[in-house]
């Protein structure tokens, strides 16, 4: 049991930052492991924005350790290296923790090659890159996981976010979500269920040359649709496929710079909350989630079984 | 009610309402040894006045504290009851075992008026997940949406959803009425054992699937047959019903009730019927 949630303010942008978490807060009690947030905030848009982290912060059933600072720093100091090879000029670096970073920098060739090469660098996991995405994710529950991260004062239009209860794999942020859609800028995608055919599919992916960070089932949703798109499929188009595609039982959601989307399987075994007005789309696994930011009466149903559904700003 | 400390032990037993048979063969489950019964609490057995009414505000309130407050005016007589600022939070009105008005004015989460034996609900908003969960009697109407697992195995009793509802509706249902005035989900019917589900709009995908016994009235177009659900056609005496629940439910006024499909078990998969008495209990 998970919890997500997701809104989109539609033709503005709003306090994105603190309404997502108050929804993850509500939900707190489907998944006290971890949060995540995807957050599409008012960036200028000129500059690609990378988070990344250099090391873990390890809880329960994680197969990776906590090191010391002194090798974060000297992984970090590696990144700027292999940033600098790579012709990419960072503009503004900020150290959000001893083990989590997030540059704003210039950078025009090729995404999966440029991600290939910094992730070549021991225990570094590029989190997100996107030019108004702004993925953070770490242990800990959404009220806990803004305040490390200031994110009470993002300013946005839309975002989705997780509350993470541990089931298949351990507590740290690589098993966390959201997945970013690595190769794509701007694309992440959160995940309430379980998937089983996850090392099918994930062979035949890392065969067609993608990237799977942890040994999470939730990873090849966003794997399997940054494929999709990577071949001309739409998003939309990508993420009916994955009704057929992907067996188990799931609820996700998935953003990109400009659009927020939901899919739910085909035995609907996942519950999710809609509300849908002119100006805003909310979504949680609960009512109470839509309710922490809409105390008044409003109307809200759940999608039925392999409804796919996308919207814009 | 009799008195318990000098009735002999089956006799202890019925004036409770319960039965103290033993199950033999695969089910070996004592269900009441009324040698306990001085440790035997009756909940919510109150003599309230419907026409003495109050509101109750739950907003800063947790659904523990809701509830127990909900008894404690059940107590004090109070027959009317209106939850204010309910928030979509879990668990409100549950184990409800008294004669009640009980109006919620606003929506529910998960499992809303759960294991309810009696009261009359009517909730102003939408419900979550598995509302009604085992109500034995009563009435629940809720006016927009419900989640998925409405009515599960609900024994007893009408609960009635204007809007629509999610997937696996009345799922292991053992008696009474679902009725909707909207589309339902998936799976609607899956596993039920008896009682009776009408929908007036559309359903999903294996509808009745796997059903022991009961009956399923659907008015739109159905997704498809779940394994063993089969169509029966409608009687008189099927139409007649339906129009009757329909005026009591308040909604389908005009609904054309002769055009419904009637869907039963096909019992093939599994013959209820043929089971002997104490099988059919460990069914149940």
């Amino acid at each position: 049991m998970c919890g997500i949630a997701g809104l989109i303010h539609r033709g503005k942008s709003s306090d994105v930052g603190n309404e997502l978490q108050l929804m993850l807060q509500a939900l707190k009690h489907r998944g006290p492991d971890s949060t995540g947030y995807a957050l599409y905030a008012d960036n200028d848009g000129e500059n690609f924005i990378m988070r990344f982290k250099v090391g873990e912060n390890v809880g329960e059933g994680s197969t990776s350790v906590n090191e010391d600072d002194s090798v974060y720093d000297k992984r970090k100091e590696l990144v700027d290296q292999m940033l600098k090879n790579l012709n990419a000029t960072v503009v503004k670096e900020e150290k959000l923790t001893p083990y989590s970073y997030r540059y704003e920098m210039k950078y025009d060739q090729d995404l999966m090659e440029f991600s290939k090469k910094i992730e070549s660098i021991e225990s570094v996991e590029i989190l997100s890159i996107g030019k108004s995405l702004e993925l953070i994710k770490d242990l800990g529950d959404a009220q806990a996981v803004s305040k490390r991260y200031d994110l009470g004062k993002v300013k946005g239009t839309h975002g989705i976010g997780h509350a993470r209860m541990a089931t298949e794999s351990g507590v740290d942020i690589k098993s966390a979500h959201p997945f970013w859609g690595y190769p794509f800028s701007d694309v992440s995608v959160v995940h309430n269920g379980q998937l089983t055919n996850y090392w099918n599919n994930r062979r035949v992916l890392e065969n067609k040359g993608m990237r799977f960070m942890s040994e999470c089932d939730s990873e090849l949703i966003a794997v399997y649709l940054a494929e999709k798109m990577r071949n001309g499929a739409s998003l939309e188009e990508g993420m009916k496929d994955s009704l057929s595609g992907l067996d188990g039982v799931f609820t996700y959601f998935v953003a990109t710079k400009d659009s927020l989307g939901m899919a739910k399987d085909t035995m609907a075994a996942k519950p999710l909350v809609l509300y849908e007005s002119d100006d805003l789309v909310a979504m949680g696994s609960e009512e109470i989630a839509i309710r922490s930011i809409l105390p008044h009466e409003i109307e809200t149903y759940d999608p039925f079984d392999g409804e796919v559904k996308v919207w814009q700003i | 009610m009799a008195n318990l400390k000098t009735t002999e032990r089956k006799t202890k037993a019925q004036s409770m309402g319960l039965h103290t048979e033993v199950l033999t063969g695969k089910t070996q489950q004592k269900f009441f040894n009324p040698d306990e019964a001085e440790n035997f609490y009756y909940w919510g057995t109150y003599d309230v006045d419907f026409n003495k009414r109050i509101d109750l505000d739950v907003n800063d309130l947790d659904c523990k504290e809701a509830n127990k407050k909900i008894d404690e005016l059940m107590s004090q007589g109070y027959g009317t009851i209106v939850i204010k600022n309910p928030q979509g939070k879990h668990s409100l009105g549950v184990g409800v075992l008294n004669k009640l008005n009980l109006i919620f004015e606003g929506s529910l989460g998960y499992f809303g008026v759960g294991s309810i034996d009696g009261p009359t609900v009517r909730i102003n908003g939408r419900v979550g997940w598995s509302c009604a969960e085992n109500m034995m009697a009563g009435k629940v109407v809720i006016e927009k949406n419900a989640g998925s697992c409405f009515g599960a195995a609900v024994r007893g009793g009408d609960l009635i959803c204007k809007g629509s509802v999610g997937a696996r509706t009345g799922i292991d249902q053992k008696g009474g009425t679902i009725i909707v005035g909207g589309d339902a989900g998936a799976f609607t019917g899956f596993m039920m054992q008896r009682g009776r589900i009408i929908i007036l709009g559309d359903v999903g995908i294996n509808l009745g699937d796997s059903m022991y016994d009961g009956t399923i009235y659907v008015g739109g177009k159905i997704g498809s047959f779940g394994s063993d659900a089969i169509e029966s056609p409608m009687t008189k005496s099927d139409v007649d019903w339906i129009k009757r629940k329909l005026k009591v439910a308040e909604i389908g006024e005009n609904f054309d009730v002769s055009k419904m499909t009637k869907v039963v078990a096909g019992k093939k998969l599994w013959n209820y019927d043929a089971l002997e008495p104490t099988e059919k209990k460990g069914a149940i």
